[in-house]
């Protein structure tokens, strides 16, 4: 039975909450809670996807556009019109929704190759847009100037404040992923996985199923761009290319995209390798992704939350 | 010579057009020889055609090889590679699913983005075009000598291949392999083998890909990616698998991404191709070549 | 006998043709099944039964004709919505979904009757908690029905084929089904096992549903089905009762062409 247990979230939640109290005290980590907020930015990204891909079996080479999406719609909406960054955050996540709705619609109905090479042409065209439309988005420059996020006279101006507002948002998504994986919902899912055709014969609207959890993933997804746009106060078309669509696969991948706690952990050490420990691996950055990568889908094809039971099984054997 | 009339300009993004579809043609060619014997996207194909491009310069202008010496070596070398390729990241995949043979060519090409990157640095290079840059003037057109040498390739490559598939064993033992593997594997055909040679002939096509285009286009350690997805946008244009397919979706792409930067906006140069091929995956997934093209196709 | 011929019409094929390309799987078959009654499809390998099914529970249109359920023309509907009108089905090779425990295979056979509301399901609000202790409850007594209640908690594709054959049964069983289309039960299943399945099957049309059966084993057809219908190269050569269908020469004539015996 898929059983997402309370306790290790329990768990998960208090560490997340002390985290920052921890570093803040040690001088070798006082950067650790600016690198959370990129892993949890991350971790909303890699839940949708882990859902779309691990849970519903439907490949996206393109995830980054909806994170692209959100962050230009809060960029634009705040620079150009100086609008409330919250509802600019409220649109992006509309907008992604209403994009993956007309691109899923017709893309779901594909299968394996045709949907990886649909979803990656999606995103290569939505980053050109990013690039090409200068006179909204700056350019390949980029847009600067975008407003931070205040509440009631309440400032997110501290990364640790950030640090909170970015991790409630993550806990809200994991909570209602893994409440929806643990319903009908979940298990239709992961009978679309298995076999589109006996779903179907249970009654299960495939085609709905998998354009809604698209369009699920595609509103995480926005919402995560727009508290980064709002976090760096500026964005340029580079963060949402075609390689951070890669590298979303490689968080997934690696932590195991058939569990939402998988998606977390490779969310978390992918942020803290590209930010943190990839500086000693300087030019080879590429090649280290890439054989980590390989070697994951080579020797660990449920990532690493499917490492316990491989080891046991070989202990058992 | 600055007063190039309309007619003039078509006919000269005409030329660009097919020059530049012959080289998406080889990239969708390589794509489908893989994709018929083992039904794996090679995402890394793109990175053949870069490596092509970048040991050319190597070979041919670092350490002065003669151009044919260097040719040929340059695809011997992106042959082994493309070999190496299918033992070390596609064969040993311990559960070989669509997804996760994707993420391991996407993986694969990552590693040679990286080296190759490592190896030539981050700027792009020239290599001399094969018999001068004097342009070639046709009517009023101006055309450069190594547009022909591209278009001329990829004709050589297609005639190779035909022969290949159809005169030789070892072309008819492939064949046989994309058909139906579990039969071919009854008669007695080492599958492992044709795998093998599928995408060694795969790497090679690339390779003279890159090698032809890098006088026109140079060269980067970052270009892999883009040709690799125009490429697989000119199989699926033609009808995933089909060789007369892959030939037409190529120049087609070509013809509309000339046209499309010419005649409209040329920053979404990129872009044009992309959405034609969106609109052929949601309109006629099978290609445009037809319904039953893309069943029928596996065949030369 | 008599009175499995009076009862009502609940699926009805008229003038049913399926090309494939140049191949003509399905000619002009016109099929009848009643209410309550076990009907038999038999035929040689490859005379069209699965193409058939598939055609009647949404999995193929037909090329020309129309499928009519319950007096409502179902052809040209998705599977879902077939099984939501009351037809389910098994696979001739078994798509269980195999990494999912006994109970979650039958749990998702519930899923039409049901509240699967993604917001709600995503809020976890507490009738949707009852509503999964219910449905768990429900697919046990289920078990209990197909004989694989000791095994709920297996994972699915650990099961000998005998099993998940009953497995199937059951799932298709959980969606309610007015009519159920069983795809080939026995194939595959030893002396002891096939029977079995027989008298699951008995059972299914004791609870008041209608089964269509395809199916090679003659013993399990012989001894269940009020009505047969053969198919031979896509056309319906013979439909009767089984005293018709066994002295019927053209019946023994495709069975006998074939090698295979009636
Ligand atoms: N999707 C399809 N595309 C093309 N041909 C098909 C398709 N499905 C079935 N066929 C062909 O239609 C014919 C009937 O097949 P079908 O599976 O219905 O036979 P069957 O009676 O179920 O046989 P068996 O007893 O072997 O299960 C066969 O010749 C088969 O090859
Ligand atoms: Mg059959």
């Amino acid at each position: 039975m898929l059983r997402i247990h309370k306790p290790p979230m329990a768990v998960g939640a208090v560490a997340i909450a002390v985290l920052p109290l921890i570093m803040g005290r040690v001088p070798a980590l006082e950067h650790y809670p600016l690198l959370m907020v990129f892993a949890g930015i991350y971790c909303l990204l890699t839940i949708g996807l882990s859902l779309l891909m691990g849970y519903a079996g439907q490949i996206s080479l393109g995830h980054a556009a909806f994170y692209g999406i959100g962050a230009y719609t809060s960029g634009v909406l705040t620079v150009h019109f100086g609008l409330n960054p919250w509802l600019c955050i409220l649109a992006g996540a509309l907008l992604a929704a209403l994009v993956a709705l007309a691109i899923g619609t017709p893309a779901l109905k594909l299968q394996g190759h045709y949907l990886a090479m649909a979803t990656l042409a999606f995103g290569i065209i939505v980053n050109i847009v990013f690039r090409e439309e200068v006179r909204w988005t700056g350019g390949p420059d980029g847009l600067i100037g975008i407003p931070m996020l205040s509440l009631f006279g309440f400032h997110f101006d501290a990364i640790v404040k950030y640090y909170y507002l970015v991790w409630a948002v993550v806990a809200g998504a994991f909570v209602f992923s893994a409440n929806l994986l643990q319903s009908p919902v979940g298990r239709a899912l992961r009978a679309i996985h298995t076999s589109e055709a006996a779903a179907g014969a249970m009654g299960i609207p495939i085609a709905r199923y998998k354009v809604t959890v698209f369009v699920i993933a595609a509103v995480m997804a926005a919402l995560g761009g727009s508290l980064y746009a709002h976090f760096m106060n500026f964005i340029n078309p580079g963060t949402f290319d075609l390689f951070f669509s890669i590298q979303l696969i490689l968080m997934i991948a690696l932590g195991g995209m058939h569990s939402i706690w998988g998606a977390m952990v490779g969310a978390i050490l992918i942020a803290f390798l590209s930010f943190e420990w990839l500086h000693h691996f300087g030019e080879w950055e590429i090649v280290v992704y890439g054989l980590v990568l390989l070697v994951v889908t080579i020797f660990f094809p449920k990532g690493l939350a499917g490492l316990p039971k491989m080891v046991t099984e070989r202990i058992r054997r | 010579m600055e007063s190039f009339t309309l007619t003039q300009q078509l006919l000269q993004f005409m030329v660009t057009g097919l020059t530049i579809g012959s080289i998406y043609a080889m990239v969708a060619i390589g794509f489908n020889i893989i994709y018929n014997v083992t039904e794996v996207l090679n995402l890394a194909q793109g990175e053949f055609v870069m490596l092509g491009g970048l040991i050319m310069v190597s070979l041919h202008v670092a350490l002065g090889l003669p151009l044919v010496a260097a040719f040929a070596a340059t695809v011997a070398t992106v042959t082994v590679v493309g070999m190496l390729l299918d033992r070390l990241a596609i064969r040993p995949v311990r559960q070989p699913t669509v997804m996760s043979l994707i993420i391991a060519t996407v993986a694969a090409s990552m590693i040679f983005k990286g080296l190759a990157m490592l190896i030539w640095g981050k700027n792009p290079y020239d290599l001399p075009a094969f018999s001068g840059r004097e342009p070639i003037l046709l009517g009023g057109l101006v055309i450069q000598s190594q547009y022909l040498w591209v278009i001329g390739f990829m004709v050589l490559v297609t005639v190779l291949l035909a022969l290949f598939f159809n005169r030789t064993i070892l072309g008819k033992a492939m064949r046989a392999c994309s058909d139906n593997g579990a039969a071919a594997r009854l008669v007695g055909i080492n599958t492992q083998q044709m795998v093998l040679l599928a995408f060694a002939v795969s790497a090679a096509i690339g390779a003279v890909a890159g090698i032809t285009l890098t006088p026109i286009a140079l060269m980067d350690y970052d270009r892999g990616a883009m040709l690799a997805i125009k490429g697989f946008a000119a199989a699926i244009l033609g009808g995933l698998g089909s060789f007369p397919g892959a030939i037409l979706g190529g120049i087609i792409l070509g013809l509309i991404e000339s046209y499309g930067a010419g005649l409209l906006l040329s920053g979404y140069k990129d872009a044009y191709a992309l959405i034609v091929l969106l609109l052929v995956l949601f309109l006629r997934p099978s290609g445009i070549l037809g319904g039953m093209a893309a069943a029928r196709s596996k065949r030369v | 006998m008599a009175q499995a011929r009076a009862g009502e019409t609940l699926l009805e094929t008229t003038d049913l043709v399926m090309a494939f390309g140049g191949l003509t799987a399905l000619m002009d078959i016109h099929l009848q099944v009643r209410k309550g009654t076990i009907k038999a499809i038999i035929g040689p390998n490859g005379a069209g039964k699965t193409t058939l099914f598939n055609i009647i529970t949404g999995h193929l249109a037909p090329t020309e004709g129309e499928v009519r359920f319950k007096d409502r023309v179902i052809s040209g509907c998705k599977p879902h919505q077939i099984a939501a009108l009351g037809i389910s089905r098994t696979f001739q090779t078994v798509e269980l979904f195999s990494n999912m425990t006994v109970l979650e295979n039958i749990m998702t056979g519930r899923h039409l009757r049901i509240g699967t509301a993604f917001w709600r399901c995503g809020l976890g609000l507490p009738g949707m908690r009852r509503q999964e202790r219910r449905v768990a409850q429900e697919a046990m007594e289920l078990l209990a029905f197909i004989g694989l209640a000791d095994k709920s908690h297996h994972m699915a594709g650990s099961l000998p084929l005998g099993e998940q054959k009953l497995l199937e049964i059951g799932r298709a069983l959980a969606t309610d089904p007015a009519l159920v289309c069983l795809d080939e039960p026995a194939a595959g299943l030893n002396e002891t096992e096939s029977e079995t399945a027989a008298r699951l099957i008995a059972a299914i049309k004791e609870r008041g549903i209608t089964v269509l059966l395809v199916e090679h084993d003659m013993k399990v057809i012989m001894n269940i089905s009020d009505e047969i219908m053969v198919l031979n190269y896509g056309a319906r050569i013979a439909d009767g009762v089984p005293t018709e269908i066994q002295n019927d020469p053209r019946v023994i004539e495709a069975y006998l062409g074939d090698g295979s015996g009636l």
